[in-house]
């Protein structure tokens, strides 16, 4: 009996054992990868860009509060560059020197910041071109351009009668139109009332931009006029629904304070879908009214090297009461953030934010149930249709907090939860879920190259999260956002790579590098520059005085400044210095930095011409010197100037070299 | 057949055409900053590259050992070189129509004269441009010449220098080739032209020994 007991108990021991062996290889094998760190090989070299090489893509990653747009490799995760875009940025002397200070002009004056959000690459039937990428500036309403070519931003457009423009800028499919949608209701036209007259006084507008094919030049087309609730967020149909806009709402109870409480009540908000194809025949039809608006429209010129601002004073307004068949409104649950339609342009998908579930709308049914004139009822003579005429299909349960959706190549849609920090992977058609990946943590957006265009690239997706935690060394008070990048090529979606972005980005495009690359401007042609205070060799460097302005016509290449001597700057004097980069070659910028400048330096491209103010505000002999490390002699690139009293009589010279005048 | 020298003639007088269309020479410098490398295009008349500024580019890299700026309106070959050529077009086209071997040889011991002195010309610039450099230089390396390679491949400071000829180069050499195979093959026509009259007499000669 005691050795039966004996033998039952070692049985026992080495069941134990085995168990132990057994759980601590299934914990090796299949520990969750975000959390332990312990990723598998395949995923180092999936994202592994050798020295040398190239990533597959480019993704453009907005900055959120940064206000700028941040250019990254995929699917290495590497930053390659900032573009200024709404804030000012020293670094380059954007907003501070002379020529880009029209580009952030608004009605407001200049303005030095912005929050952007949602970065747009232009699209030609329906697939990202790689010519521009459109943002958004939610603060202060304006939509901004960015030249590939060249990675600069080269306009921005206003939007008056607004605030807060965040569901923008969402292209059409052959960018014949960037929108823009009121976030805040707004008294229409702006004007001092009771905020509690909200109900009868505020409005919402959308606004259409237009895009010039050849140019990119954009303008307000027109503006549509509706009801005071927030507009979130938007995408234009494709496809079949190609002509069509879709926005959603939220706030379609019209309060004014404690949204988070009083803005959450419905059990449905809508979608609103504009006929953009049937508003611009009200619009040919003259059924418009034209309004005062002022509105600042910014573009820079590769040419002249400079940007000008033109403050407009009207925009033509759309009422949809006096243009049926215009507007309608898809009831939709629960406050709908993304509206995502997928790449046949069949189905919209509202991501409810405070449901579990995802609604999917049907553009046939939505069309279907317009000719059957199918109506629950009437908001300001915008029909809303009836939910069970248009929903096609609901994916029910996903998971917590629906934000934004994205599609693959194969028919699957991706959705990002906030609430309960996952992407989840669903079945376009059959609605049902096929896979998630938790996220780390809280995702907002999500991006898969080309996922909102006609022909989505689903090798990978992008997974832009708002809280990090725990994710990296720490940084005081405030931690990075990130990224992190998932392989969607399989049946199974796998984390491979988290990365820091800068701010917070809240959209983000991803295209393949080879739509980009061959666009690319190695330097800006000398003979081409039409700056009208440029060098265009160093015979034409010179100082001229105009009263107490004197402009310095400056000239860099490797490795000196031409002048670099200058005499005869009294205390008091407004000194512009023009500087003309004389190099014509790829990668060579020449920078410029002078003693107690109040704004920042100058970085000037090959070719360019940049200019900065300089008021020297005591007598003395100040330095000057290249701050972008150009060749062997960068550290001798530099020079002086002599600053008199404000009376002195010391005449005006500038030379380079031994006591050589350059004149 | 038997206009077939006369035919190389022509097409040997023709190829020098090429030189007033493509590059007859080029130098590529190649360094880790610059992978794809920096090449400079020899003409008969002009110094170019791949872009409008690739001179531009050199004159910068040289400077800081002192190099001068290559400047093509200070070379005189540049203007006169094109006329010699031209001179030799014509000469080729009248060798031709003249048809005589004799006129063959001629041309090409002129061509082969000509392209002799032409990379020497070539060479001595090279020697003038590595050798004479200004006592300012920022980056002076005692004993250190930076004159490119002729023919070949050299490594001149951080820059692997290659000098090859290129379309219109080639396309000389070839000329001369052609001109000396006309005259061959006109040499071998003739004398086969000649042959019948030949046997004949040796043919006589046998029958006189015999008897």
């Amino acid at each position: 009996m005691k050795n039966l007991i004996v033998i039952r108990n070692l049985a026992l021991l080495f069941a134990v054992a085995a168990g132990v062996a057994l759980w601590s290889g299934c914990g090796q094998q299949g520990a969750p990868a975000g959390k332990s760190g312990a990723l598998s090989s395949s995923a180092a070299e999936k994202v592994y860009v050798a020295p040398g090489e190239k990533d597959e893509f480019y993704a453009f990653l907005s900055g959120g509060f940064s206000g700028q747009v941040s250019v990254h490799g995929l699917p290495s995760g590497r930053l390659f560059k900032i573009i200024p875009v709404f804030s000012v940025d020293a670094e380059k002397g954007y907003g501070f020197n002379e020529e880009t200070k029209a580009m952030l002009n608004t009605s407001h004056g200049f303005i030095p910041w912005d929050d952007a959000h949602h970065p747009e690459l232009s699209q030609t039937n329906g697939e990202t071109d790689g010519r521009w990428l459109f943002i958004n500036a939610n603060n202060t309403p304006r939509i901004a351009r960015i030249d590939l070519s060249t990675f600069e931003t080269v306009e921005i457009v206003e939007i008056p009668n607004s605030g807060g423009n965040h569901s923008s800028p969402f292209t059409t499919e052959n960018t014949e139109y960037v929108v823009a949608g009121t976030r805040f209701g707004v008294p229409y036209p702006q004007q001092d009332v009771p905020i509690s007259s909200y109900a009868e006084k505020f409005k919402g507008m959308l606004t259409y931009v237009k895009v010039d094919p050849e140019t990119g030049h954009m303008d307000i087309a027109f503006q549509i006029l509706l009801p005071a609730f927030d507009y979130d967020l938007a995408h234009s149909g494709k496809g079949k629904s190609h002509g069509w806009t879709f926005f959603t709402t939220y706030n379609t109870e019209q309060k004014h304070s404690l949204l988070e409480v009083a803005a959450s009540q419905r059990d449905k908000d809508f979608i609103a879908a504009v006929n953009w194809k049937k508003a611009e025949e009200y619009l040919a039809q003259g059924k418009y009214h034209e309004v005062p608006a002022r509105y600042a429209l910014n573009r820079y010129d590769d040419e002249t090297h400079m940007a000008t601002s033109t403050i407009k004073d009207k925009v033509k307004v759309l009422i949809p009461e006096e243009c049926p068949g215009m507007v309608y409104f898809l009831p939709t649950p629960k406050s709908p953030h993304g509206v995502d339609v997928d790449p046949t342009g069949e189905y919209i998908v509202g991501n409810g934010k405070l449901s579990a579930d995802l609604t999917v709308h049907s553009f046939t049914k939505m069309m279907q149930a317009i000719e059957n004139e199918s109506f629950e009822t009437v908001i300001e003579g915008i029909p809303v249709l009836k939910y069970e005429d248009v929903v096609a299909g609901v994916v029910k349960e996903a998971g917590l907090g629906p934000l934004h959706t994205e599609f693959d190549d194969r028919g699957y849609g991706y959705t990002s939860f906030f609430i309960s920090s996952e992407v989840v992977k669903w079945k376009v058609g059959t609605w049902e879920v096929v896979d998630r990946v938790p996220t780390y943590y809280s995702i907002g957006h999500l991006m898969i190259p080309g996922g909102d265009s006609r022909k989505p690239q689903g090798k990978y997706l992008v997974a832009l999260n708002k809280i990090t935690k725990d994710r990296y060394l720490p940084t005081g008070p405030e931690l990075c956002h990130a990224a992190q990048l998932y392989d969607i090529s399989g049946d199974k979606m796998e984390l491979l790579l988290d990365f820091p972005t800068m701010g917070e980005p809240h959209y983000a495009q991803g295209i393949s590098a080879d739509r980009i690359i061959p666009r690319q401007k190695k330097f800006f042609k000398l003979e081409e520059n039409k700056h009208p205070y440029a060098a265009k060799g160093e015979k034409e460097g010179r100082v001229e005085r105009k009263g107490n302005e004197v402009h310095v016509y400056m000239t860099t290449i490797r490795s000196h400044f031409a002048p670099d001597n200058i005499e005869g700057i009294k205390v008091g004097d407004k000194v512009y210095f023009h500087v003309t980069n004389l190099e014509q070659d790829w990668d060579v910028p020449h920078g410029f930095a002078i003693m107690g400048a109040n704004n920042a330096e100058l970085l000037i491209m090959p070719g360019q011409t940049e200019t900065l103010l300089w008021e020297p505000k005591a007598e003395g002999v100040y330095p000057f010197y290249c701050t972008d490390f150009c060749s062997a002699l960068h550290q001798e690139m530099q020079g002086y100037v002599r600053v008199s009293p404000r009376n002195a009589n010391v005449a005006l010279k500038w030379w380079l070299g031994e006591e050589e005048p350059v004149q | 057949m038997k206009r077939l020298p006369q035919i190389l003639m022509l097409l040997a007088s023709l190829l020098l055409a090429g030189l007033f269309i493509w590059p007859m020479w080029r130098i590529t410098l190649v360094a880790p900053q610059y992978p794809n490398g920096v090449t400079m295009y020899i003409y008969i008349n002009k110094i170019g590259g791949e872009s409008e500024s690739t001179l531009q580019n050199i004159n910068i890299l040289n400077h800081y050992v002192g190099m001068k700026p290559i400047v093509p309106e200070s070379i005189p070959e540049l203007q006169y070189f094109q006329w010699i050529v031209l001179g030799m077009i014509v000469l080729g086209l009248l060798a031709a129509i003249v048809n005589r071997r004799s006129a063959f040889l001629a041309w090409a011991v002129v061509m082969t004269v000509l392209a002799a002195a032409g990379l020497y010309d070539f060479y001595l610039w090279e020697y003038d441009y590595g050798h004479n450099l200004s006592p300012d230089a920022p980056i002076k390396i005692p004993g250190a010449s930076y004159q490119p390679p002729l023919i070949g491949t050299k490594t001149i400071l951080n820059f692997v220098a290659t000098s090859l000829p290129h379309t219109s180069g080639i396309m000389a050499g070839l000329a001369i080739v052609l001109a000396l195979a006309a005259w061959w093959l006109k040499g071998k026509t003739e004398s086969d032209e000649k042959a019948p009259a030949r046997r004949a007499r040796r043919a006589g000669a046998r029958v006189h020994a015999i008897a």
